[in-house]
Parts: C-alpha cells; structure tokens; sequence
C-alpha cells in the first residue's frame, strides 16, 4: 500500500512565493502586487534574524583575493625574474 | 635569474597606484567591529577578551596619566601584528619593511613621550639622565652618554622593526631560491633546506608578533618614565 497519491499540495497565495515557484500565467499577477505588497519589515529580519554563519572560507578567499592582487601588481616586476627568456 | 634580492622591498606602483596604500587599510578590514548587541557572537568576544588582556597586560606599570594612551598602543599593536603575518603571504608586500613607515612611527610617539616629560614633570624627565648611585667622577660622562641613548631611541625603534623583518624575508627568499635551485641536481640536500625553509617560516611567524610587541613595550616603557 502507498500513500504517494495522497500527498496534500499546499496552495500559497502568488504574491507571497518567490519569483521561482510563480507559474508563468502568474507572473503578471505577481508583479503587480508584488511591488507594492512589500514587508516593511524585511530590514529587521536581515539584519537581526537571518544572520550569515561565519566560516574559515571566507577569510581564506579574502586573503587569497588579496595574495592574487598582489601578484598582478607585481607582475611587471616579476616578469623580470624568468629564468628564461621565452619559455 | 634574481635581478637583486632586494627588489623585493621596492614599494610596488601599478598604473600609477602603489601597493602601499592597500597594504596598510587592509587590516582594517580583517577585524569585524562589534555591532551594539549586548552579547556578541564568538569570534567579537575572543577578539574583545585578547585585546583586554592585552591592554591590561601593557598598561599595569603605567600610572593613571599613562591610560590615556591605552587606545593608541592597543590599536598600533594589533596593526603592526597585522602587517607583519600578512606580509608572510606569498606576493604580499610588507610596509613594515619600509624604514619610512617605522620611523614615521616611532619618532613622533617617542617624541610625544618626551615633551609629556618635559612639560609636566621636567626635573624627574631630566633626572632620568642620570642614574642613581653612580661614582661622582662618571656623572659628566654618563649625562653625555645618557643624551645619546635617549635621542637614538626612535631611532633603534624604527630600525629594529625594519631589519628584523627585512632580514627574515631575505632569509625565506634566499633558502627558498637555494631549494629550488638544488632541487633537481641533489633532491636529498634540497629536502633538508626545505626542512630548514619551514622552521625559517615558523620563526618568522614568532618574529612577526615578538617585533610588534616589543614596540609597543618599549614605547609604553618610555611613556612610563615620563608620565
């Protein structure tokens, strides 16, 4: 016996999906009222709520962004110092 | 091959915009700042609790006049130990190895120190010229010789920054040369200076830190004496 037949589809209201999950017969709807439903208090929740974990790959892409840059402003000098001349 | 091994230490310039400037503002950028929150995530409060210990550790010989530079070498300590670890990087460039950057910033904070002696307590800032108990013959002497030690201080501050950390890059940059060179002619003896190259970088790691702290002691230790 499977139950997959009896999956309930829950219906959300268009203007409240993301632009992902809106049909595309929906997407007029959407955009209408979508620009002037907005949450005013979407601030808020960034920034107190639904706050980033801070990993290690962050600073490590900071400071291999930085070790790249300072390769390219290097690189003029450091054309110099081949060990041939035309590889 | 290496035009010199000093061209390392040229302040590099790009389109007519020097590397110096990037590498000094960015420490500022590794060091969150702490938002207005009661209780901070782990990372602001490790980073607030070492700089307390810090601060605390550097300003116990200093009496209440000497506080007020709590600020200043708390905020030098951290950029100097900054600069110096990132400058470990590959390609990176090290301001610290600049003679003009150390000295730009040991002469006017030795210099404050002094003239804070000088205006508030001038007989104590001088009587330091001239240590206690010594035989009456040496005094003209010693005041002459206590002149020059304390008007090469900023001078040893400055340099001693410098060349520590000119001569360990130069340390990395001529083993690191010597394994590469070695290494298809005799691998064994290139595994051992490769050896050597990753003890060198270690130390260089400790050096970093110790020169930045030693600045920062020295300069507390001058502001002690005359505040």
């Amino acid at each position: 016996m499977t139950y997959k037949f009896l999956i309930p589809i829950i219906v959300v209201p268009v203007v409240q999906r993301k632009l992902g999950d809106v049909r595309l017969n929906e997407l007029c709807v959407w955009l209408g009222q979508g620009l002037f439903l907005k949450n005013h208090n979407t601030w808020y929740y960034r920034k107190y709520i639904d706050v980033r974990r801070g990993g290690i790959g962050r600073i490590s892409m900071l400071l291999t962004g930085y070790c790249v840059l300072c390769y390219i402003w290097n690189y003029p000098h450091l054309k110099k110092e081949r060990w041939r001349k035309y590889h | 091959m290496m035009v010199s091994f000093f061209d390392q230490f040229a302040s590099p310039s790009y389109l007519g915009i020097p590397l110096i400037a990037i590498a000094i503002a960015l420490p500022w950028v590794l060091y969150p700042t702490p938002p207005a929150r009661w209780i901070n995530n782990r990372l602001i409060t490790i980073q607030g609790w070492f700089i307390n210990r810090f601060t605390n550790q550097l300003m116990l010989p200093l009496n209440v006049g000497g506080h007020k530079w709590a600020l200043l070498l708390a905020s030098l300590m951290i950029f100097l130990i900054t600069i110096n670890m990132l400058g470990l990087l590959p390609y990176t460039f090290t301001p610290t190895t600049q003679l003009s950057l150390n000295m730009g910033f040991a002469v006017p904070l030795w210099l404050a120190t002094v003239i804070i002696g000088m205006r508030n307590q001038p007989t104590v800032a001088l009587g330091h010229l001239l240590p206690e108990g010594t035989p009456i013959p040496l005094i003209p002497v010693l005041i002459i010789i206590e002149t020059i030690s304390l008007f090469i201080r900023p001078l040893a501050l400055g340099v001693r920054l410098t060349a520590n950390l000119t001569a360990g890059h130069l340390l990395i940059q001529l083993i690191a040369t010597a394994v590469f060179v070695l290494l298809p002619m005799m691998p064994t003896v290139a595994i051992l200076t490769a050896a050597v190259l990753f003890l060198l970088t270690l130390l260089e790691v400790a050096v970093a830190m110790i020169q930045a702290y030693v600045f920062v002691l020295l300069l507390s230790l001058y502001l002690q004496e005359n505040v």
